[in-house]
């Protein structure tokens, strides 16, 4: 038996990985269903906020107030004050650990006082930050583009150092009290791995919406889907964040700062149409209102120029170049929002406690504890991760420690041996492929960016259909070990799953908010400022 | 429609897939249209999590940073072992990372300039896409060496002013490590992330030397005829 199993390998998995070893359990394993550093972590550009104060005077209560602001009535004020607060020790915990963060001239370093209760150290205060959308101060720090990839390996280098252990190519299949189930794909058998206390860390959901989403394939909410099967709450489906310019046919993302630099929206008339630098939702919506009326929208940086351009954003001129085959000093770029991140998520407690389940913690995008609400702010997911996945792993380590070591009665393993072997003899007609391309798309027109009862309720419909047309899905490949295929279908399953909830919740929220609208409620209404839950067995929504 | 030519488990087959997308996304259609048993490792799409890299033509690239063309060859990284047509087992490359001792060992708090950070700052922008580990000649005739991957992050800690103890690493990496390397650069020709471990491997060469340590090539090299029986002490 473990001490403290961690599933998922991304910031959150990882941080809280090594909080655990660092509280004195023992045995800490992390599993993961590809390799530690390949998790939706390495995509993080932006940036990590804290109000460090380095480049103008910002203060905690800003940072509490900003975050609260984009979450519209839906954010936890506790649990988001815990956050800001432990903010400047989490860049401090992670300066310690090496990572290379991007500095800033020292001239400039002592021309303003931090208001904050800490006595930041120089090694701090040379930390560079950047304003984010929606913040009242320069609060992200970063590492050129790459702040999520550079967090991501160094807390990786720092696990192993410490001895934690990793099981590579485990797929998440159930959870039990004190008991996970893996597909150990390489192998083709099931895993089965006891442990004291078990923390969820396994990302978001995005990747539900197949073909219109910057997640990578894997974002299907596996850890969600199976602490929902075992007695969890999930709340906040509905809740999910659109980025406006993602390149159309690759859903690549091109940064805000395409349109920061001075970047035009517009339509296929070749008229502008809204105001570039409005919030992203609003950007967003826009630009679907426009595809919905049948016109393609395009990103227009032709004036800018072809210099300033390869001097302002290599990234994205390289990006465009490759993935659509459009040199955007030259010509129109295709553009379409994309689905970003998941607000919602297994409810815990503010210790990570997941309500309902003994010994079962979840940290950063798989939980919510409601710090995003209605809507994420930039430069909080990455902050989240790290300030909460620490938090799990002490609580985990904690719980390991007092716990009595009863092992679990039950043994699921052969019935999930049964059911794997079931799904890949299966003799239906239908195409795993083309069935998870259809739910995205399904996902991405009638419960994406603008919704209504109409569009939701046929969405429902077509839903309970390909649910149908998935038990009739031929894999194709009857291989034991490394079936792709298999794991695909796997994930597919959950998609379904977290599908069905987000409709269902889309449907109950008659209002708009945040990320969610509704054109046929388009107004924010009070009467809807609670959490809509959904639980095995019966949902009960929490006022 | 184009042909891809796909390495499987030794044999090659041919497939017919749409031109002007990228080999990650071909191989989806592959698996979607003709044969869903093809296997591959697939992520980000973005170039940036460090799942796909296979070899087209005999190069190195990531699946989604390679827009197909006719004809195209494609096989599993080297020096993994392969698990199944083009996914490997990344493992026994990662375990580099550990025997070179790339990690941060012992924290003294020091204020990094703008300059310091730049010093790093192509090294840490690695994915561990195994594409150097893949090319390198010295792997395939010897197993061991801690190839170059893991030596740019030995480089990266090595040099990092917070490290107060980076004595550990360079004494990690002189075995099967530094001396071995041959210089050939062909890790730095193919980083997708313009990564040039033939230049850090270089720079740690130096470091060792600062640190007491001998190019055990060097001592052992004969300087022509006549040969004094084995090397520089002659």
């Amino acid at each position: 038996m473990v001490d403290v199993l961690v599933i998922g390998s991304g910031g959150a998995g990882l941080s809280a990985a090594i909080a655990a070893k660092e509280a004195g359990a023992e045995n800490v394993t992390v599993a993961t269903k590809l390799y530690p550093t390949q998790a939706q972590t390495s995509m993080a550009q932006g940036g990590i906020n804290a109000a460090l104060g380095n480049v103008v005077a910002d203060s905690i209560e800003a940072h509490i107030a900003d975050t609260l602001n984009a979450a519209k009535g839906l954010g936890d004020k506790e649990a988001i004050e815990m956050m800001c607060r432990l903010a400047p020790e989490a860049i401090a915990r992670l300066e310690r650990l090496g990572v290379p963060f991007s500095r800033r001239k020292a001239s400039q370093s002592d021309a303003y006082q931090n208001p904050s209760p800490f006595t930041l150290h120089p090694s701090l205060k040379s930390i560079a930050q950047r304003r984010m959308g929606g913040a009242s101060a320069p609060r992200a720090c970063y590492a050129q583009d790459y702040t999520g990839l550079k967090i991501l390996h160094t807390l990786y280098d720092h696990a192993w150092g410490l001895g934690v252990r990793f099981l590579h190519e485990h797929l998440l299949l159930a959870l039990e009290p004190h008991r996970a189930y893996f597909w150990d794909i390489r192998q083709g058998n099931i895993v089965t791995v006891d442990a004291k206390a078990i923390v969820l860390a396994t990302g978001g959901f995005g990747a539900i919406y197949h073909g219109h989403t910057t997640n990578l394939y894997g974002a299907t909410g596996d850890g969600l889907a199976a602490a929902y099967r075992v007695g969890a709450t999930l709340s906040d489906p509905e809740f999910v964040q659109f980025h406006p310019t993602g390149l159309y046919s690759s859903n690549i993302l091109i940064s805000e700062s395409a349109r920061g630099e001075g970047g035009y929206l517009v339509n296929e008339a070749g008229e502008r149409f809204v105001d570039e630098l409005a919030p992203r939702d609003e950007v967003a919506r826009a630009i679907f209102a426009q595809m919905q009326e049948g016109s393609k929208v395009y990103l227009d940086l032709r004036h800018i120029g072809k210099e300033k351009l390869e001097a302002l954003l290599p990234q994205e001129i390289a990006l465009a170049r490759l993935h659509e085959g459009i040199d955007p000093a030259e010509a129109l770029l295709p553009i379409k929002p994309v689905v970003h991140y998941t607000m919602g998520g297994i409810e815990t407690t503010l210790k990570t406690e997941v309500r309902g389940c003994e010994g079962l913690f979840a940290a950063g995008e798989c939980a919510n504890m409601h710090i995003h609400g209605a809507n994420r702010l930039g430069g909080n997911s990455l902050l989240e991760i790290v300030v909460f996945g620490e938090i799990a792993g002490k609580a985990a380590a904690a719980y390991a420690k007092e716990y009595d070591n009863s092992v679990p009665i039950s043994d699921r393993a052969d019935a999930l041996t049964q059911r794997i072997q079931k799904i890949c003899d299966r003799k239906g007609g239908e195409n795993l492929y083309t069935l998870r391309r259809k739910l995205g798309d399904l996902l991405y027109k009638k419960a994406g960016i603008i919704r209504s009862a109409e569009g939701l309720k046929a969405a429902q419909a077509t839903l309970n259909d390909l649910k149908e047309r998935s038990q009739a899905i031929k894999l194709g490949d009857s291989s034991v070990q490394n079936n792709q295929a298999l794991v695909e279908y796997l994930e597919f399953e959950n998609a379904l799953l977290l599908a069905e909830l987000l409709i269902e919740a889309a449907l109950k929220r008659q209002e708009s908010r945040g990320a969610h609208y509704r054109e046929d409620f388009p107004e924010t209404n009070d009467a809807f400022a609670y959490h809509i839950e959904a639980k095995q067995g019966g949902a009960d929504d929490n006022a | 429609m184009i042909t891809l030519k796909i390495e499987r488990n030794g044999t090659i087959e041919s497939f017919e897939v749409s031109e002007g997308q990228t080999l990650l996304s071909a191989l989806y259609e592959i698996k979607e249209r003709y044969d869903a048993t093809l296997t591959f490792a697939a992520g980000c799409r973005a170039s940036v999590c460090g799942t796909c890299a296979v070899r087209v033509n005999d190069k190195e690239v990531l699946s989604c940073a390679h827009m197909v063309c006719d004809g195209d060859m494609v096989a599993p990284l080297r020096f993994h072992p392969l698990l199944r047509d083009l996914k490997v087992d990344k493992s026994q490359a990662l375990k580099s990372l550990k025997r070179s001792e790339a990690v941060l060992h012992r924290y003294t708090e020091t204020a990094l300039t703008p300059e310091d950070a730049e010093k790093t700052e192509r090294q840490t922008d690695c994915i561990l896409c195994d594409s150097c580990y893949s090319v390198c000649p010295v792997l395939a005739v010897e197993e061991n060496f801690l190839g170059p991957f893991a030596l740019t992050r030995a480089y990266r800690y090595a040099i990092d002013p917070r490290e107060a103890q980076s004595q550990s690493i360079i004494d990690a990496i002189q075995n099967k490590g530094v001396w071995d390397c041959t210089l050939c650069g062909e890790c730095t020709a193919v980083c997708p992330k313009g990564i040039d471990p033939k230049s850090d491997i270089l720079q740690l060469r130096t470091l060792s030397v600062q640190a007491g340590y001998n190019d055990p090539n060097f001592t052992t090299q004969s300087f022509g005829t006549p040969d004094f029986s084995g090397g520089f002490g002659f």
